[in-house]
């Protein structure tokens, strides 16, 4: 079993698009995986049924029992987030304002502050419409996006892709650099760096492939609306050349890409003969005879 | 020499965790003894964040000489572990303990520190 | 007046709409100025052509380990719900990109050997164009807290701008970050596209809005593509759409190359000054 990730740092490149595309080629010898959870719509273009549910449970906040509330404000004293306030007879705890960091249930003289874990979104299994199966989570509102729920995803979906003796797990992964993102590359065989060719499209491939060279992970690369400006397409180019990263493809700016996403269907099911679905078919292609060398 | 595999399992047979933070198990060689013994890391699932730290913690408890991993070790580690005299090689990940085992013998491994 | 751009996700023209709006507004001489908040990937100051005036430090308290009175007793580690202290055989270790500076260590230490000290987090640019002035907040390379940064651009745009309007641009998403950019203003924009992803996305920040009790309006992007999914949406929800951009490919080429789009586009413009419309309607 095989993980291949796409990353892609900034939002809007394509990369949903590109990962489900690929989910399609890839038939039954995938397991998908949405590591995108805090904006996840992959399973849009899949048309997953939401099969199964399980909580997602992270994070906690503190709760003060008004009953045995003494109301001395020791827990409003070394709150460092302004999250307790006071009411006449006794404390409350704002809940979007509270980090979680137990320092006032610690002190508290009468142990009226209680601890309570959150419930912080959800993770589905699903039937989609090649056959194949999704996993995919939904973050809860306010819940600290970290790599936990990205681990758990793609947890599930490795132990799906083992049993069911899959070839690949195709990840779409987390946007950004932060913490999601190294939980969603943590174990890949392979990772697709989507970019598009704007400045802000060259700044970020940037940063997010730094971050992939701390990890030694084998990396290629696809550039999304090339044409949109050739000047920047180059100095990609340039720059994936002078860190030997090979460019999978270049794809031109086409209206279907957008008309496929507004029908909900991957560029190659939409239609699978135009120079793009083509161009995303080769580097598939690709993709698997990388991973077959390796 | 005690030697660490980030392992899927207790045997010289499981299979390797790529992943070092992670892992779900440590594995202690101790060359002198002929002895395995398993440390459970299943616990860093349930973390948000930090797990690098910890985990670095169990192989300077362990008493390390080298740890054998997939993927190499996280900024937070690497921190930790460059500062002891604990060598680190990576590329393992695919391997069963065995096959790491003998690749490291045979110097097959990557060096990360 | 305090404004937020947000959208449920990234590439959506967040940082398009923010951009030109506080320029346009400002070359109509309106005092104005901009904040990036997306502190991870702040990419406003690409599009401006601006120069920079003043930067500041960005700092987070966190402890710093004295060894003098230390007695190893890992009362340190126990204490901390973030893994951030690590209490080892020989020494303490400090992650501060973990620390939530909760003070819990720092304070509960027997021996006062954890004093919490500044730790630079970031960096708050200030930049300046003919026009008006943008602030960013720029978090560190392999700092993953951006909260504090966040909290800490909107407080210095307060105190430095205070009598000026102030544009958002929120990071996406619809977790910790997007909210600490939208709690404190007086309203907030979703800009969105017209197709089931955009809905999708919408939805989302739609119900995180709701529970921050803010008031809320929708910009479509993209116009022209997609659906009537989002429109339906927002009837049905009683959300205002503000204004629909045009779908145009000469905007996603200017925005390509960093440049300026209302002064070029007419049709982009006629949007701007409906927001603006709308904006002022709200007062």
């Amino acid at each position: 079993m095989r993980e291949i990730v796409v990353i892609s740092g900034k939002g809007g490149t394509g990369k949903t698009s590109l990962s489900a595309s690929f989910a399609y080629l890839a038939k039954q010898e995938a397991v998908v995986c949405d590591c995108d959870v805090d904006a996840a719509n992959m399973h849009l273009l899949l048309d997953a049924n939401f099969k199964k549910q399980s909580d997602f449970y992270s994070g906690e906040i503190a709760v003060i029992d008004p009953e045995i509330c003494t109301n001395c404000g020791d827990c409003f004293d070394v709150c460092r987030f302004d999250a307790i306030t006071k009411e006449t007879d006794f404390h409350v705890v704002d809940p979007i304002s509270c980090e979680g960091c137990h320092y006032c249930s610690r002190i508290c003289p009468v142990d009226a502050i209680e601890m309570v874990t959150q419930k912080a979104g959800d993770v589905f299994v699903s039937d989609i419409k090649n056959g194949a199966t999704m996993v995919h989570a939904k973050l809860g509102f306010g819940a600290e996006n970290s790599g936990k729920l990205v681990s758990k995803v793609k947890r599930v979906a490795k132990e799906l892709a083992l049993k069911e003796d899959k070839e690949y797990v195709i990840t779409d992964g987390s946007p950004g650099i932060g913490c999601p993102v190294i939980s969603s590359l943590s174990g890949a065989n392979l990772v697709v760096l989507v970019t598009e060719a704007t400045v802000s499209g060259l700044h970020d491939l940037k940063r997010v492939y730094e971050l992939t060279k701390t990890f030694n992970l084998k990396v290629v690369c696809i550039i999304n609306k090339c044409d949109l400006n050739w000047e920047i397409t180059k100095k990609i180019r340039e720059y994936l050349n002078s860190q030997n990263v090979q460019l999978l493809a270049s794809l031109g700016y086409d209206e279907n890409f957008t008309k496929a996403v507004s029908v909900a269907k991957p560029i190659v099911e939409f239609d699978e003969n135009c120079e793009i679905s083509k161009q995303i078919k080769l580097s598939w292609n690709n993709i698997k005879n990388i991973l077959k060398e390796n | 020499m005690k030697i660490v595999f980030t392992t899927k399992g207790k045997t010289w047979e499981s299979p390797m965790d790529a992943r070092f933070g992670r892992a779900e198990m440590f594995l202690v060689y101790d060359e002198e003894t002929d002895t395995l013994e398993a440390i459970d890391n299943s616990a860093t699932e349930a973390m948000e964040h930090g797990v690098g730290g910890q985990s670095s913690k169990k192989m300077i408890n362990a008493g390390a000489n080298v740890v054998i991993t997939g993927n190499g070790a996280g900024e937070k580690a690497l921190k930790i572990l460059k500062t002891t005299k604990i060598e680190f090689f990576t590329g393992a990940g695919e391997m069963s303990v065995k096959e790491a085992y003998e690749a490291y013998k045979q110097n097959r491994l990557q060096k990360q520190f | 007046m305090k404004i937020t751009i947000a959208s449920g996700k990234g590439g959506t023209g967040k940082t398009t709409v923010s951009s030109n709006l506080t320029s346009y507004l400002a070359s109509l001489g309106k005092k104005v100025v901009l904040a990036d908040l997306d502190v991870e990937e702040p990419n406003s100051a690409l599009f401006l052509n601006a120069e920079l005036v003043d930067s500041k430090i960005s700092n987070k308290m966190i402890p710093k380990w004295d060894a003098t009175d230390c007695t190893l007793c890992g009362k340190c580690e126990e204490v901390c719900n973030f893994n951030a202290i690590l209490h080892l055989p020989e020494e303490i270790r400090v992650f501060p990109e973990l620390c939530h500076s909760c003070y819990a260590c720092s304070e509960l230490c027997p021996t006062d050997s954890l004093p919490m000290t500044p730790s630079q987090i970031g960096i708050i640019n200030e930049y300046q164009n003919e026009l008006f002035t943008m602030v960013e907040g720029r978090l560190d390379l392999g700092q993953e807290m951006s909260i504090p940064l966040i909290a800490q651009t909107i407080e210095y745009v307060d105190e430095k701008f205070p009598d000026y309007m102030k544009i958002y641009d929120a990071p996406p998403g619809t977790s910790c970050p997007v909210i600490e950019s939208s709690r404190y203003s007086d309203f907030v924009i979703l800009i969105t596209e017209a197709t089931p992803f955009g809905l999708n996305d919408l939805t989302l920040a739609v119900e995180t809005m709701r529970v921050l009790n803010q008031k809320i309006g929708v910009i479509i992007n993209r116009y022209g593509i997609g659906d009537d999914g989002v429109e339906n949406y927002c009837h049905d929800e009683n959300i205002p759409i503000i204004t629909k951009i045009k779908n145009d490919r000469e905007v996603a080429k200017l925005y390509s190359n960093g440049e300026l789009i209302y002064d070029k586009i007419e049709h982009f413009k006629d949007s701007l000054d409906e927001i603006i419309a709308f904006i002022g309607g709200l007062k």
